[in-house]
């Protein structure tokens, strides 16, 4: 084979069941916002919908309700589900990040245990990893996990966990060896949010809604069969999920081809008043959609063929999240004077979600580790630079 | 659905790079630039026949003929990582219009007289230089034995002592430029009306791909030369290269480089399907009148997305890698200057940057539904 761009009659036949079934399943009105309490009960409910149609994690294993479909198969469901418009994934840190890494460091019995339930859309998960002095220094985790027979003792504070606050799990990274420091004894640990020991406080983001949690670990006691991993191998397994966040799953670049193709709408209804740099910025917009796009079938075709994804990955979260705020930019220009409009004032017909998405945005090159890390990353790591 | 060499095309580039590193490294191209202080470079832009004869060896000029001629038979996705080894070492001859441009467009061309010409192109035993309405000037005239010209719709085959060649020196004293003054004639004629048309069509767009691809090779070159020297230079008793504001500088240049690839890639595969369609009538000219404007903008997009995309990665790479050599960047005695220059000349050739920007926002935001235009189109079975 060589560089060949089209899809096999079989991926073709896929797109079309997928795009039937979307058709016919798709709320057709807008749901409340992910980030509060009743939109967040209307997208788990969305989940369950999804997962009636075996549609939860199409790349897994048909045994935990997959489909057990390629990667390429993988990025053909999510342009099917972008373009119908379909709700965001209200486990999205479940399916995306904690799934692949059960997958390759999970046991049997973890595999079978939660992964199903997440296929199904029963058990949302959230992330607990920073913490208020671990933010871009992950490694200065202070939360422990102290064994106490069959059990670990959790005591500490996690923060900034986005839809924590209404979370069923969530893993995180605690501190197993006392005597240790920065990412060594370090443990993956699988947590209930409603559990004795478990409190969780929303935090409210710049939109006002509380999505976003911290959580404090009050000597809540968990098996010890909820570590994912060896003991001491957290830090590990966590860079291996940050692989699959900043790297592939988290972001799929149906998402902004979507968002690159509403804009080029926008600016034909707004043509009229838009300048040359507004313009250049929404074909720029399109391109860079579609050079994402392409360069995810590049990675995505190559671990097929049996690679691995390693620092390269922290590419791809500076190019998505850059790619998303200039979008939303060019389109708050396009909307003008009436971009600041929230979407029930009565002027706003017609603003559509930009705004929404504008807000969202700024998180991009914050969130799945900053874009300042990445970069150093890269230049450590893909570059050679030194340390 | 892939993305992925085979062994056979990363094995040709190989053999081009370790060639190249010989036969063009950083030395040898300071030594053809000639001194510092010199008004221009040598008149042969530092184009070399013994180097030529090296890359004849390797069969690189009749990679894109047919095997009947003596070709190598492949396509314009097995050239794009050769035409990138060629952007890495800044090469001086014009191997990259002779290969990616002319040979396939005589391969194409129904004119017997193209034909004659095609089998001693492919064995690099003339040399053929194109020039372009878009291009000031044509590299590589002078050491060429003819040139493909382009007036209107017709494409013509000027012997070079037919023209009149003009020297016109750059800044990189590494390519042999001039302007050329012909007259169309029915004997320099090779192809016209639709023929001719769909033959300019795709040497331009070969034009811009060869071009992009190059630099791709450039901008991991400086990106090179520049790491390197992050690493050994020491200031406030510590390696340059360990301060984020310039590692930062870098992984911004990896960022744009990365994700101008695939593009490039992309648009030499669509190249390769649209130009099979053109020779066995089944593109432009065989095309149903509605698929063949669908068919026509798609390589379009894709194409000047990758001129745009790739220029502005080896565009950062030269200015962020001479910003870190701080005042050694702007000096001659470093051999970054090489590699930016390139870079610089190659910006505007086959389509200067408002052009493909221009070209593109008419696409996208003028012309078909952009889903039309999607370089992974979703065709339906």
């Amino acid at each position: 084979m060589t560089v060949q761009l089209h899809y096999t009659p079989a991926q073709q036949a896929f797109r079309a069941e997928v795009r039937a079934w979307m058709e016919a399943n798709v709320p057709r009105e807008k749901l409340d916002t992910l980030e509060g309490a009743a939109g967040f009960a209307q997208h788990v409910a969305w989940e369950r919908q999804l997962a009636g149609g075996r549609w939860g994690m199409v790349t897994w294993p048909e045994e935990y309700g997959g489909r057990g479909c390629t990667l390429v198969e993988w990025l053909i469901f999510e342009e099917e589900y972008y373009r119908a418009g379909a709700p965001l994934r209200a486990n999205q840190n479940g399916i995306f990040l904690l799934g692949p890494t059960l997958m390759e460091f999970g046991t049997p019995e973890q595999k079978a245990r939660y992964l199903p339930p997440m296929a199904a859309g029963e058990e949302m998960w959230a992330q607990a990893w920073s913490e208020p002095q671990a933010g871009s220094d992950m490694a200065a985790i202070r939360a422990t996990a102290t064994r106490e027979g069959d059990d670990y003792v959790l005591r500490g504070h996690k923060i900034w966990s986005s839809r924590g606050t209404y979370a069923d799990w969530a893993f995180g990274i605690f501190r197993t060896d006392p005597a240790s420091d920065k990412h060594k004894g370090l443990s993956f640990i699988l947590v209930p949010l409603r559990h004795p020991g478990v409190r969780v406080r929303g935090i409210p983001q710049l939109h006002g809604q509380t999505g976003f949690a911290e959580i404090f670990f009050e000597e809540a006691r968990v098996p010890v069969a909820n570590r994912l991993g060896g003991e001491g191998q957290g830090w590990n397994i966590a860079m291996a999920t940050a692989g699959f966040e900043r790297g592939l799953m988290l972001r799929s670049p149906a998402r902004f081809q979507a968002t690159a193709r509403r804009l080029g709408e926008l600016y034909r209804q707004n043509a009229d008043r838009a300048d040359g740099t507004v313009r250049a910025a929404v074909a720029k917009a399109w391109l860079q959609a579609e050079a994402y796009a392409l360069n995810t079938y590049a990675t995505a075709t190559r671990l097929m063929a049996g690679g691995h994804i390693g620092a390269e990955a922290s590419l791809n979260k500076i190019f998505w999240s850059e790619l998303d705020l200039a979008m939303h930019a060019a389109a708050m220009s396009l909307l003008g004077a009436r971009a600041e409009l929230l979407p029930h004032a009565p002027a706003a017909a017609g603003v559509g979600d930009w705004l929404e998405g504008w807000i969202f945005a700024q998180s991009g090159p914050i969130y799945a580790g900053t874009n300042e890390i990445q970069r150093n990353i890269i230049a450590e790591r893909v570059l050679g630079m030194p340390r | 659905m892939d993305f992925t060499f085979t062994e056979e095309q990363r094995m040709m580039a190989t053999a081009v790079r370790e060639l190249l590193d010989d036969v063009a490294a950083p030395a040898v191209l300071r030594a053809a630039a000639g001194a510092p202080e010199l008004n221009e470079g040598p008149a042969a832009g530092g184009d070399d026949p013994q180097r030529w004869a090296r890359l004849v060896e390797l069969g690189l000029p009749g990679m894109l003929a047919p095997e009947v001629v003596g070709g190598l038979g492949l396509q314009d996705i097995d050239f794009v990582l050769v035409a990138e080894e060629v952007g890495r070492a800044a090469l001086p001859e014009n191997l990259v219009e002779h290969a990616g441009i002319a040979v396939p467009l005589l391969a194409a061309c129904s004119a017997p007289r193209a034909q004659a010409w095609l089998t001693r192109a492919a064995a690099g035993e003339v040399r053929l230089a194109v020039g372009h309405p878009l291009n000031a000037t044509v590299l590589g005239a002078a050491a060429s034995d003819a040139l493909l010209l382009f007036q209107g719709d017709e494409v013509h085959l000027v012997e070079r002592a037919a023209a009149t060649l003009q020297r016109q020196a750059s800044v990189d004293r590494l390519r042999s430029l001039a302007t050329v003054t012909w007259t169309p004639a029915a004997a320099t004629l090779l192809a016209g009306g639709a023929e001719g048309a769909a033959l300019r069509e795709l040497a331009f767009a070969r034009g811009a791909v060869v071009n992009a691809a190059q630099a791709l090779g450039l901008a991991e070159r400086m990106v090179r030369i520049a790491v390197d020297y992050a690493s050994t230079r020491q200031q406030f008793g510590k390696p340059i290269g360990s301060y984020q504001a310039l590692k930062h500088h870098m992984a911004d240049v990896q960022v744009q480089l990365e994700y101008a690839r695939p593009v490039v890639y992309a648009a030499a595969a669509r190249l390769a399907e649209f130009a099979a369609g053109v020779s066995s009538g089944a593109g432009t000219a065989g095309a149903t009148a509605a698929t063949a404007p669908a068919l026509l903008a798609r390589l379009n997009a894709v194409v000047s997305g990758a001129k745009l995309m790739a220029m502005e990665a080896a565009d950062l790479a030269g200015r962020k890698g001479l910003q870190l050599h701080g005042a050694m960047g702007y000096s001659w005695e470093v051999d970054l200057h090489f590699y930016v220059k390139r870079a610089w000349a190659l910006a505007g050739s086959w389509g200067d940057r408002a052009w493909h920007q221009r070209r593109l926002e008419s696409l996208v935001l003028d012309g078909v539904v952009t889903d039309d235009l999607a370089v992974l189109h979703h065709e339906h079975g």
